[in-house]
């Protein structure tokens, strides 16, 4: 899986993170469509598969009333496939195509073994019909989502929060929740219950929605002489630990087996091990409940 | 036939052999364990990445030091430092006029996230659309060929073939091409798969004998295959598919429709091992496509979708499938069952076996009897894994549908990066562990589609990840079927520690990037967790260290930010 879908959504505070994920394979096809603005002003790229300039309005128009009267009834309205003919989007010879030049002979000659039978269409209708197909997207990959993810109980989902959850140990719903459901979209509201902050995007962003600032975790580091030093945690490794003390002198310590002594706060912590707890239904009414705090 | 004739068709089969006195390989190295040199993309076909190199070992690895750095550059070519020496102007080859412009492969820093192979003295590099030769003695560049691309996914390249004193390497846009070791001159190239489809060119190609053993990917919902081709002119040998492709064929059964299983996916996008006793070439396979939905490939629960998510022998000679072991039936989170199979003799349940491990993406272990691909062994290795409802009679996991994309959302861990992924393990001779980085992410997996034909490829899912345990190196006794210990790398709980492949050597060690920006080598101690000896913070690591011997010296090498790293004993 590659994650350059996301890089183009999120902003550099992201990539970090994403660069690592980078390394594995997989969703790597970006879908055939234009490329959205980069808000953190990386360089216009080219798509990885070439993308027909767009055909004029009207001749997709026109494309899409022939394939109607024509094609539909086998390949269904919208060209994925009917009950006897294929899916056209995908069609190998389809997605070869440039301008109608390899459709135009199978439409006007037929395919007699698999019982399509001849067209008597102009080159330059069939043009226009290619021109339509071409025009189709491939899949959703990359579009918004419509669907609405509210299913949970709003009730269930407050004494949740207010009883087994724990969450007005940390939160407040007139406090740092205050309103919520008016900042934040369902989708943004169920993934913060969930990570407590950070978190990132993998097959698309839910729209409007800013990277959270994280809580920095906190370290604190106890030297051999007993001195204790605590700061936010900058970076750590098993060689190296750094912090930054709260008038934003930056220290680092070398590490040598335990000493010195480090000890590092979290303050998602809870979040991390509720991971393995969770059930859906408990966070779907959580969302449930959390929406509607307007 | 004239006796000219008859000689000029031996010439291809002895030119190579004739030079193996110089820079050449020797395809006999092949089949031994990697100690002098680093002559395939694992080392050796086991895929063990395990040195039995003992030059550096637990007590003097605190010295290791740099031997060189040599940064590198994709394209065309700059002009070179002004106070260094002159840039090497790149040899040319591709079939775009104008080629794509992608940084890191067009211009600016290259991406080595593959292997490198190193045989008489000089490594030979590849990254996307480039490739390079380079002293190992000390980093200078020899020759650097760059492949003008229509485009593609640029996601990476995992390495170079040899066979004597050709090279072979593929590129995102589908060919394969083979280059002059000596000079970095294009011999041939040969497309290898339907860009128009999508298909893209990522893996390292494997020689074995007479066969460059060769796979593709693709995201879209073409069907998987692997290649087989002649060294000396490029010709196809065999093709073997990886999902039915027409009626009769075996599998066809375990998909709702023909249809459906020639767009099923399945593609092979990381190297096999090869086992040279049963000439058997063991590989795995990527997801079934539409990835996240099963209502149109496999409604039913016969409808298993052979063979993706599995691990697959062929016969390398004639292209035909030996055995399979599928490990994610009717896979819905696009888990690739590609991770390298280990392969490992030893004992098990008393008797000794030929095995083949391999760690999946959907965070369990698997064993298997390499000859017959009998199941021996079904491991969970990720706590975090929480999307099986049960394991059935083969040591095959059953999906939890809630556990699927849904449209309210379900918390599933591994996230789409998987439990482990491309990164290659190591199994440890010495102490019979397998190691693994071990990603334990959690993400929401939505369902963002109600047309399971929007979802063609990777549509109609949107995930986020939520969560970490954390990264860690996993080892896995499978002699008790258990972890001996996992050791998570600090402060990577809540975050997304990078990994990117491991090695370990008989002088004790270890060698992994703790996602901090380090390469670090870790004396092991057994059963019990490895301690840290030694680092150098190097930046973003790019794949997993390797090590070998040249001028009597063991050296360790390893890729971060586009520069490739030489480390040995000063």
């Amino acid at each position: 899986m590659h994650s350059r879908g996301p890089l183009r959504f999120l902003g550099s505070v992201i990539i970090a993170c994403a660069a690592a994920m980078s390394a594995a394979q997989s969703p790597a096809q970006v879908p055939v469509r234009a490329t959205p603005a980069t808000p953190a002003g990386r360089g216009e790229r080219a798509p990885d598969y070439p993308v027909r300039p767009p055909a004029p309005p009207e001749q997709v128009a026109r494309g899409q009333q022939l394939f109607k009267s024509n094609c539909s009834f086998c390949h269904g309205s919208d060209a994925r496939g009917g009950e006897t003919g294929p899916n056209l989007v995908r069609a190998q010879v389809v997605l070869a195509d440039q301008h109608g030049e390899l459709v135009t002979p199978i439409v006007q000659n037929g395919i007699p073994a698999r019982a399509m039978p001849k067209f008597t269409l102009s080159a330059a209708e069939i043009a226009d019909i290619a021109a339509w197909l071409h025009s189709q997207p491939l899949s959703d990959r990359g579009a918004p989502s419509t669907l609405d993810i509210l299913v949970g109980n709003a009730k269930e989902g407050e004494a949740y929060f207010n009883g087994a959850g724990h969450c007005t140990q940390c939160h407040s719903v007139s406090g740092d929740l205050a309103a919520i459901g008016a900042k934040s979209d369902a989708k943004t509201i169920q993934n913060l219950i969930v990570s407590g902050g950070g978190g990132r995007s993998f097959g698309r962003r839910s729209a409007g929605a800013a990277p959270p600032k994280l809580p920095a975790t906190t370290v604190t580091v106890t030297l051999p002489s007993g001195q204790a030093i605590t700061g936010d945690l900058d970076h750590i490794s098993a060689f190296v630990v750094a912090l930054r003390q709260p008038d934003g002198t930056y220290r680092s310590f070398a590490r040598h087996d335990s000493i010195p002594k480090v000890i590092l706060t979290n303050p998602r912590q809870w979040h991390i091990d509720m991971l393995p707890k969770w059930r859906d239904s408990d966070i779907h009414n959580m969302t449930a409940y959390l929406v509607t705090l307007k | 036939m004239t006796r000219t004739a008859k000689l000029l068709l031996l010439i291809p089969f002895w030119v190579p052999r004739s030079s193996l006195g110089g820079q050449g390989l020797d395809p006999a190295l092949l089949t031994k364990p990697a100690t002098d040199s680093w002559p395939t993309y694992a080392g050796d076909y086991s895929q063990r990445r395990y040195s039995t190199l003992t030059q550096i070992d637990t007590t003097n690895v605190r010295h290791l030091s740099l031997a060189w750095v040599s940064r590198l550059t994709a394209g065309a070519g700059g002009e070179g430092g002004f106070f260094g020496p002159a840039a090497i102007p790149a040899v040319t080859g591709g079939v775009a006029e104008n080629p794509v412009n992608t940084p890191g492969s067009t211009s600016g820093t290259p991406r080595l996230a593959g292997s490198i192979l190193q045989v008489n003295g000089i490594l030979y590099i590849s990254s996307a659309d480039n490739a390079w030769a380079m002293d190992a003695l000390d980093g200078h560049i020899l020759w650097h060929y760059w492949w003008k691309s229509r485009g593609g996914t640029h996601i990476g390249n995992r390495g170079m073939g040899m066979y004597g004193d050709w090279l072979f390497f593929e590129t995102p846009d589908d060919y394969l091409v083979s280059l002059d070791a000596k000079t970095g001159q294009e011999r041939w190239h040969r497309e290898i798969a339907d860009f128009n489809q999508q298909y893209f060119s990522t893996t390292a190609p494997v020689v074995v004998g007479d066969h460059v053993l060769v796979g593709t990917g693709d995201d879209l919902d073409a069907p998987g295959f692997l290649q087989s081709f002649d060294p000396r002119t490029g010709e196809l040998q065999w093709k073997f598919y990886t999902v039915p492709m027409k009626q009769g064929d075996p599998g066809l059964a375990t998909w709702a429709s023909l249809d459906a299983a020639q767009h099923g996916g399945a593609q092979v996008w990381i190297p096999g091992s090869y086992d040279a006793e049963t000439h058997l070439y063991i590989f795995g396979t990527g997801n079934p496509t539409p990835a996240y939905t099963a209502r149109v490939r496999g409604p039913r629960d016969a409808h298993t979708n052979l063979y993706t998510c599995s691990v697959i022998a062929v016969n390398v000679e004639t292209g035909k499938l030996a055995w399979y072991f599928q490990t994610s039936p009717n896979d819905t989170h696009d888990w690739d069952s590609t991770q390298p199979s280990v392969l490992v003799d030893g004992l098990f349940g008393g008797k000794p076996r030929k095995m083949a491990m391999q760690a999946s993406r959907n965070g369990y272990f698997y064993v298997l009897d390499r000859t017959t691909g009998d199941h021996l062994l079904t491991l969970k290795f990720s706590d975090a894994a929480n999307w099986a409802a049960g394991m059935n009679a083969k040591g095959q996991l059953e999906r939890n549908p809630e556990k699927d994309n849904t449209i309210a959302g379900s918390l599933v861990s591994p996230d789409n990066g998987g439990a482990t992924n491309w990164y290659p393990p190591s199994y440890d001779a010495r102490t019979g562990l397998f190691y693994v980085v071990l990603r334990e992410l959690y993400s929401m997996y939505y369902l963002t589609s109600t047309d399971p034909r929007m979802m063609m490829g990777l549509g109609g899912s949107e995930q986020d990840v939520v969560g970490s345990l954390g990264t860690s190196i996993a080892a896995i006794d499978y002699r008790t079927g258990t972890l001996a210990w996992k050791y998570r790398f600090e402060g990577s709980a809540g975050g997304f520690g990078g990994a990117t492949g491991l090695l370990t050597t008989a002088g004790g060690l270890l060698f992994a990037n703790d996602g901090a920006g380090d390469l670090v080598a870790f004396g092991l101690q057994g059963m019990k967790p490895p301690v840290p000896l030694w680092h150098a913070h190097i930046g973003s690591i790019e794949n997993a260290a390797e090590t070998y011997t040249v001028g009597g010296r063991q050296y360790v090498l390893v890729t971060a930010e586009g520069a490739v790293y030489a480390f040995y004993l000063q």
